[in-house]
């Protein structure tokens, strides 16, 4: 690597400079005191463990996400964290042990081997909360509204809420009784809804009629709360968890109906990673090319730990926050002084940090650029007294 | 209405595209085909077309530059086809990506070379076969290279088959059947819904109309 190359970072790798940072770091202050005032207690689980513990209980997609390293100590392999969520279920199952349900919430950089959206951070900060040991629509109700809540907290303009039931595509695939590999086909046509290719798999691989013709539904099952209905009344006869989602999925509706966002359903999508269970959610932005958030309920995540709970959550994309939110650097100035050797200066700079102002130290006989330094007054001694003057009046 | 931008494909997509967007109730407010702009306003306010090469087209629509966009199968399968669904099949240049060789040539043992501008495409189709082979990239004239023996095979469109006939080679095994798609920005689907959905249906209709 020649000397002008020894800068570059690898691609979706990238620093956050001070600006940025700083609204970066308010957001995420914002959302943990909202987190906390909800009563979900911040927990911080390790950038890296073994393999066994961090991928036990998550899907393949999130095994093809993980970066992993060898342990020097052990010689074992370890993974560094993709997603924070199965974490939190593995200290909820072992560690944690509460009877009753258990609300935990995080913010901590994870790595993905490939950007979950184009141009995304490799790097992202993810921020969320996880509800545990609670089945009851209300868990997911509660955790949907602190989803919304966190949005209008965030500052970010009019979203699309994305809902979804991951029961409805695999209480019809149960049916149909497919081996792993032809399931997995299905699912990748799914992700993409191309009607053709999806009549054409299922012309090859359905043999019962009324299965296939639910099953061609599913790509079409998307748009406004008509969707429901549409869905009512075409998978007339599906198996009872399909039924089941359907109606849970409308009572998520009615309730998050007196938010202002625009609701979206898509019966056939998997948003996120395959460990979900049951209700599946995100958040849009118009315009805006990547994903803000999801979350859903995933129960039985932790049984790989010795103790299965239900569990709803969700996580947050930081940096798409920031840059969907209007959540500035915070526009705080500073008060910059210059090190002469003057005692009582010195005392009043400290007196200025300790009451939490900005006071920024100059050094003799250099040129200042003060809009670098963030600063808009100067501490000095005038007509023998120190006082603050604003810098446009110097 | 929120602004739809549409990409287009050009060239033959683009002769087929255009009386079905005409037939859905969408047409350019000038003559695209005398025209060297690449933007276009239509009769609708909110719907504005863009024109690209077919290869560029599932990019603009990954990366939301465009809402929707119009490609031939054959350029999506290549793509990979991140972020983006696939709706409608417009059922518009309709073709077959194949393989094919000199005519009459035995079959090559061993490893296989393969000129191709479909790399990921050739490279799923062998390696499904148990074949080892190793890719040549090209972006045109694919024909040349079996006869010139610079590959075995090559993997390429095929329509008539009078090009291949015409250069000596001889269409072997199908890969896929391949005709122009309807793709949607994945985002865009959901948070534009109402007016993507609308020039879904019109040009479903149409589609429907022409079976």
């Amino acid at each position: 690597m020649v000397e002008a190359d020894r800068w570059i970072l690898p691609d979706g790798v990238e620093d956050i400079f001070p600006e940025r940072a700083r609204s970066v770091e308010r957001m995420r202050r914002r959302l943990l005191d909202l987190y906390e005032c909800w009563g979900y207690d911040l927990v911080i689980p390790p950038m890296l463990e073994y393999t066994e513990s961090l991928l036990t209980a998550a899907g393949e997609d999130l095994d093809l996400m993980t970066f992993r390293v060898t342990d020097q100590l052990s010689g074992r392999m370890m993974g560094i964290r993709a997603d924070i969520t199965p974490q939190t279920a593995r200290m909820d199952a072992h560690s944690l042990a509460v009877d009753g349900p258990s609300r935990l919430c995080y913010a901590g950089t994870v790595l993905h081997t490939r950007a979950r959206d184009p141009l995304s951070s490799r790097t992202p900060i993810s921020i969320g909360v996880e509800l545990f040991g609670e089945r009851c629509l209300q868990a997911d109700l509660e955790v949907i509204s602190l989803f919304l809540e966190s949005l209008k907290v965030a500052e970010v303009g009019p979203v699309c809420l994305d809902l979804g039931h991951v029961d409805i595509c695999r209480g019809l695939l149960r049916e149909a009784h497919l081996d792993a590999e032809r399931e997995r086909q299905f699912y990748a046509l799914l992700q993409h809804k191309g009607v053709r290719d999806i009549q054409q798999w299922i012309s090859t691989h359905i043999k019962d009629t009324r299965l296939a013709q639910w099953l061609m539904l599913l790509p079409t099952l998307t748009g406004g709360t008509d969707v429901l209905d549409r869905a009512q009344d075409q998978l007339r006869g599906a198996p009872c968890e399909v039924l089941a989602a359907l109606k849970l999925l409308r009572e998520v509706a009615t309730a998050v109906s007196q938010n202002d966002v625009d609701v979206y359903f898509d019966l056939s999508e998997m948003p996120g990673y395959h460990y979900h269970t049951g209700l599946v959610f995100g958040a849009y932005a118009r315009g805006y090319g990547k994903t803000l958030g999801n979350g859903g309920r995933y129960d039985h995540i932790g049984e790989a730990f010795g103790r299965s709970r239900p569990a709803t959550g969700f996580a947050f994309d930081l940096y798409a926050l920031v840059s969907q939110g209007t959540i500035d650097s915070g526009g705080v100035k500073g008060i910059c002084f210059i090190d002469s050797g003057d005692r009582e200066i010195f005392t009043e700079a400290e007196r200025l940090r300790a009451a939490g102002e900005r006071v920024v130290q100059l050094f003799a006989e250099r040129q200042v650029d003060y809009y670098q330094i963030n600063c808009d007054r100067k501490l000095l001694r005038e007509n023998g007294r120190v006082v603050i003057k604003q810098l446009c009046e110097i | 209405m929120t602004q739809i931008t549409v990409a287009l494909t050009k060239g033959r997509i683009l002769q087929e595209t255009l009386p079905l967007l005409q037939a859905a109730g969408i047409a350019p407010l000038e003559d695209i085909t005398r025209s060297r702009k690449l933007l276009f306003a239509t009769n609708q306010a909110h719907i504005r077309l863009l024109i690209l090469r077919g290869v560029d087209v599932p990019t603009y629509v990954q990366f939301g530059a465009a809402d929707v966009g119009v490609a031939g199968k054959d350029t999506l399968l290549e793509h990979g086809g991140d972020g983006y669904y696939e709706p409608l099949d417009l059922g518009i240049a309709a073709c077959r990506l194949m393989t094919a060789s000199v005519a009459g040539a035995p079959p090559v043992e061993g490893r296989i070379i393969v000129a191709t501008k479909y790399v990921n495409v050739a490279r799923q189709f062998y390696a499904r076969l148990g074949r080892q082979a190793e890719f040549i990239k090209l972006y045109g004239a694919m024909e040349l290279a079996p006869i010139l023996n610079l590959a075995d095979e090559i993997v390429d469109i095929v329509d008539t088959g009078k090009t291949l006939a015409a250069n000596g080679l001889e269409a072997r095994d199908h890969i896929a059947d391949i005709s122009s798609r309807l793709i949607v920005n994945k985002i865009a689907m959901k948070t534009n819904y109402v007016s993507i959905q609308h020039i879904l249906d019109a040009l479903r209709k149409v589609v429907e109309g022409k079976q």
